[in-house]
């Protein structure tokens, strides 16, 4: 300091330093909103897996897997029948969306473009995808729950179908856009019909990003609640293949039973709702280093 | 002087003099949607010659090109109107399958593009689209595409490997196995060697030389030295327009165009 | 190469495969992902036409006015009004973006500009982990964990302290302090939007070039300044159509609401009485609904598939627009 003339810093000090300070307290303002709003964020997230793993690693036992439902008011139980019921509605919604979905993805990217119809499409898609799921079990309840005459597993299938197929759509349509068109031009030039460069190149080049997306539609409806309420709703039976009658399925199972007031009840809610979300968020971990292998390759 | 002036003394090709002609080009224009990228293009292509189409970029080479296969059909904004015969057929007109029309015309393309599949498979790809092959003849047929494009000392050990994973030169290579395994009559080459080193460049020129004997080739290339190697004739095109067109030696030593002269003598380009 | 001397291209058989049956092949599979297609937006107008034709009798009966601004829902004397339960939307939603867009702006800068990158990976796989993590977990937590200590912490002290004021003591006074009510369900569902916007918005900044932001840091802004003056102008509206994706969320999120809103069908001043949104109404009556009841529910459904889509087609509206240039 001392170096400095005296007239220069005299001049030049005062504005200068107060401007600064001005600046460096907003910013370490907003420093520490942004940290404090982030560790409140993953606190409460945290708090939330903790709790749900303290509870439910306490109500886990071996029965949880071999008994099924108890009735109101008798002791023990499991989940057995709700975990056979929500594979099955699981994986058939999935195996009525994958199909169409790719299909529908394929339409967008490959042949639809740019089209009207396809942006109507995308944007009818986008809808779907954010529409509240309640309201697609009103609309399957409307269709087939009321003229079948009962809730039924192919009603839960067909609801969570619709809800897992935009995501299958999306994310297909993404991966096909990946795909360089010179791969699709190589096809054609070999005198091989878009089918044919679809089916053997494009899906094929597409073809771990199409599966990420398939995945990632099965851990969305894996946790489904409110569509099933409406359409496979529920079965106290032990083995309930019978897809024409109600099916007993985990989600719905936790709803009726942790708002109950049996304790076992709320055990096997806090069970069946640890089982759910270690499924989802395996499937989750999968889709992404599946999706992370083929990018580093 | 006329394109077609030129043409009319094919005299002065190296060695041959009366080649038939394959490809008879007329009147060709192109669109991109409202903007045209050829303009009356009228050039005939020589049986078992190589052809080069030379020119600054955005002179409409490589659409040319895209025509022979109307590959350029992918895309609906994409248009071509006169005609280009090839075995007696005009195919532009409706009336052919652009499918079979492309099991006619192989191409390869500037960056390697080999399939999501395995080295075997994708030589195999177009045979099996329009013939029905026992086994045994099939993988006869791979061995000799894989022989034909210098290949197959280097991968019939890894025939079940992806081609994905082979080096960009014996990628390249591997399209043009692909190619020839169909048998096609016409070969196009779209800048093939220009994402390639020096040594697979020269591999592939080697190739291209060789495979004359069988097949008439199109090259479209940005290197004039590459078009003075391995071509017979050369196409020198100027924004959309066939500018002039004669045997290599006489294109690269005695332009008549002074564009031509200007763009060969490295004045611009 | 003297090995392969025959001239390949000698004769061309006719192909066995004809390039017709290729066609026929080409054709069916270009047919069917078509038909795929448009099926999708033939379940989207199903959605539609099946809440518009349940819901049919209440608009005709009562009048889309009315049944809009009625807060009476009594089945007995088959009166329905959509009020209380549309409010109780707008409610929840409200309080939900009210506490969730700053925490997941927060969250979003902090991983773009603040976190040091050991941290940064974790912190986003987790948050985006957690979007996965299915309604019911955060309904039941709520129900379990956060009504307890809303009830004991937040409702007892706040009854005691806004007794008697005009105003607050209105909203924010509890006749039971049960826990349970719009405010907890607002807090359940912005912890549910949080991981949704704050990682939509990241991967907008994430967008922005590298050059925009240094070239700020450059001149000597401070990590304040950047946010302000680059990110969030660059950003733009397409942070409010991630924010509207959210909002969307929280209008139609059923089952974690339906756990801690308190599920009460009059309207309530406060937001700490219990209350019920459009979603958590539907869910705890449509099962055993018959008649006009069934029909109101439609109903209402139909009003929330209505909002929600207008709602998403502004989000792509904005979000559309800055993409364009």
């Amino acid at each position: 300091m001392a170096a400095v003339p005296a007239h220069l810093s005299a001049c030049e000090a005062v504005p200068w330093r107060r401007v600064r300070r001005q600046r460096r307290v907003a910013d370490r303002l907003m420093r520490v909103l942004c940290v404090a709003f982030t560790a409140v964020g993953v606190f409460a997230l945290g708090w939330i897996l903790a709790m749900l793993a303290w509870e439910g690693v306490h109500a886990l036992s071996p029965r949880i897997f071999t008994e099924a439902t108890p009735g109101p008011g008798s002791e023990g139980g499991g989940l057995a029948n709700a975990i056979v019921g929500s594979l099955v509605l699981t994986f058939l919604g999935i195996a009525i969306a994958t199909p169409i979905g790719v299909m529908a993805g394929t339409y967008l990217a490959e042949y639809g473009k740019a089209s009207r119809l396809a942006t109507t499409i995308r944007f009818v898609n986008d809808a779907l995808l954010s529409a509240p799921s309640i309201l697609i079990g009103l609309f399957v309840y409307t269709v087939m729950v009321q003229p079948m005459g009962s809730y039924s597993g192919w009603a839960g299938a067909v609801a969570l179908a619709i809800i897992a197929t935009p995501v299958i759509v999306r994310t297909t349509e993404d991966m096909l856009r990946l795909v360089p068109s010179t791969l699709r031009e190589a096809g054609a030039a070999l005198g091989a019909p878009p089918a044919i460069v679809i089916r053997s190149i494009t899906w094929r080049a597409a073809r771990a990003g199409m599966v990420t997306g398939i995945v990632l539609a099965l851990a969305r409806i894996a946790g489904e609640t409110a569509p099933l309420l409406f359409t496979a709703l529920n079965n106290s039976s032990w083995f309930n293949a019978n897809l024409l009658g109600g099916v007993s399925n985990l989600p719905v199972t936790i709803f009726q039973f942790a708002l109950s007031p049996y304790p076992n009840w709320q055990q096997l809610a806090w069970a069946g709702a640890l089982l759910i979300t270690v499924a989802i968020l395996a499937l989750s971990v999968s889709a992404r280093l599946l999706l992370r292998r083929r990018t580093t390759r | 002087m006329t394109p077609l002036a030129a043409m009319a003394e094919p005299g002065a090709a190296r060695g041959k003099t009366d080649a038939p002609v394959r490809i008879a080009c007329r009147d060709l224009n192109f669109h991109y949607g409202a903007s045209r990228a050829l303009k009356d293009i009228t050039l005939d292509f020589y049986d078992r010659q190589v052809t080069a189409l030379i020119g600054p970029s955005g002179c409409g080479k490589s659409t040319l090109l895209r025509c022979f296969n109307r590959i350029y059909s992918l895309y609906p904004e994409q248009r071509a109107t006169g005609e280009i015969i090839l075995d007696g057929r005009n195919i532009l007109s409706p009336s052919v399958d652009v499918n079979e029309l492309r099991s006619r015309v192989g191409m390869v393309f500037q960056k390697p593009t080999p399939f999501p599949m395995s080295i075997y498979d994708n030589v195999a790809f177009g045979l099996r689209l329009y013939e029905r092959l026992p086994r045994s003849e099939l993988d006869g047929r791979v061995e000799a595409a894989l022989r034909r494009a210098a290949l197959w000392d280097e991968v019939k050990d890894k025939l079940k490997e992806p081609g994905t994973g082979l080096s960009g030169g014996q990628q390249q290579r591997l399209c043009i196995a692909r190619a020839i395994a169909q048998r096609p009559e016409v070969i196009l080459l779209d800048e093939p060697t220009s994402a390639l080193d020096p040594i697979s460049t020269g591999k592939i020129e080697e190739l291209i030389d060789e495979l004359r004997a069988e097949f008439t080739i199109v090259i479209v290339t940005h290197s004039m030295q590459q078009a003075a190697r391995i071509s017979q004739y050369t196409a020198f095109m100027y924004l959309g327009e066939l500018v002039e067109f004669g045997p290599t030696s006489r294109i690269f030593m005695n332009p008549r165009e002074k564009r031509t002269h200007d763009y060969v003598t490295g004045r611009f380009g | 190469m003297t090995a392969v001397t025959e001239r390949l291209a000698l004769d061309r058989p006719a192909p066995a495969v004809r390039p017709s049956a290729l066609a026929a092949v080409d054709r069916v599979f270009r047919l069917s992902a078509h038909l795929c297609a448009l099926l999708v937006l033939a379940v989207l107008v199903g959605v539609l036409a099946a809440m518009v034709h349940g819901g049919w009798p209440i608009f005709r009966e009562l009048g889309a006015a009315d049944f809009l601004t009625s807060s009476v829902w009594d089945v007995n004397t088959d009166r329905y009004g959509a009020w209380p339960a549309i409010a109780g939307t707008l409610m929840t939603a409200l309080i939900a973006l009210l506490i969730g867009v700053p925490v997941s702006l927060g969250i979003a800068v902090f991983l773009t500009e603040l976190a040091p990158p050991w941290l940064k990976h974790p912190i986003a796989t987790a948050v985006e982990l957690l979007a996965a993590v299915p309604s019911i977990i955060y309904g039941m937590w709520g129900l379990f964990v956060l009504a307890p200590l809303v009830a004991r912490y937040v409702q007892a002290p706040l009854n005691q302290v806004v007794e008697g004021m005009p105003i607050l003591g209105t909203i924010l006074s509890s006749q039971v302090p049960s826990g349970t009510g719009i405010a907890t369900a607002g807090v359940i569902l912005a912890l549910m939007i949080i991981p949704f916007i704050a990682s939509v918005t990241r991967d907008i900044f994430d967008q922005i070039p590298t050059v925009l932001r240094e070239s700020a840091y450059g001149i000597g802004c401070t990590t304040w300044e950047v946010v302000r003056h680059v990110l969030l102008p660059q950003a733009g509206v397409s942070i409010i159509g991630a924010i509207m994706l959210g909002l969307g969320r929280a209008l139609g999120e059923t089952m974690a609401v339906t756990f801690v809103v308190g599920n009460a069908n009059r309207l309530s001043a406060s937001i700490f009485d219990p209350g019920s949104t459009i979603a958590s109404r539907i869910a705890n009556e449509f099962n055993e609904a018959f008649g006009l009841q069934m029909n109101a529910l439609l109903a209402l459904g139909c009003v929330l598939f209505l909002v929600t889509f207008a709602i998403l087609f502004v989000a792509r509206l904005l979000i559309a627009r800055v993409r364009a240039p």
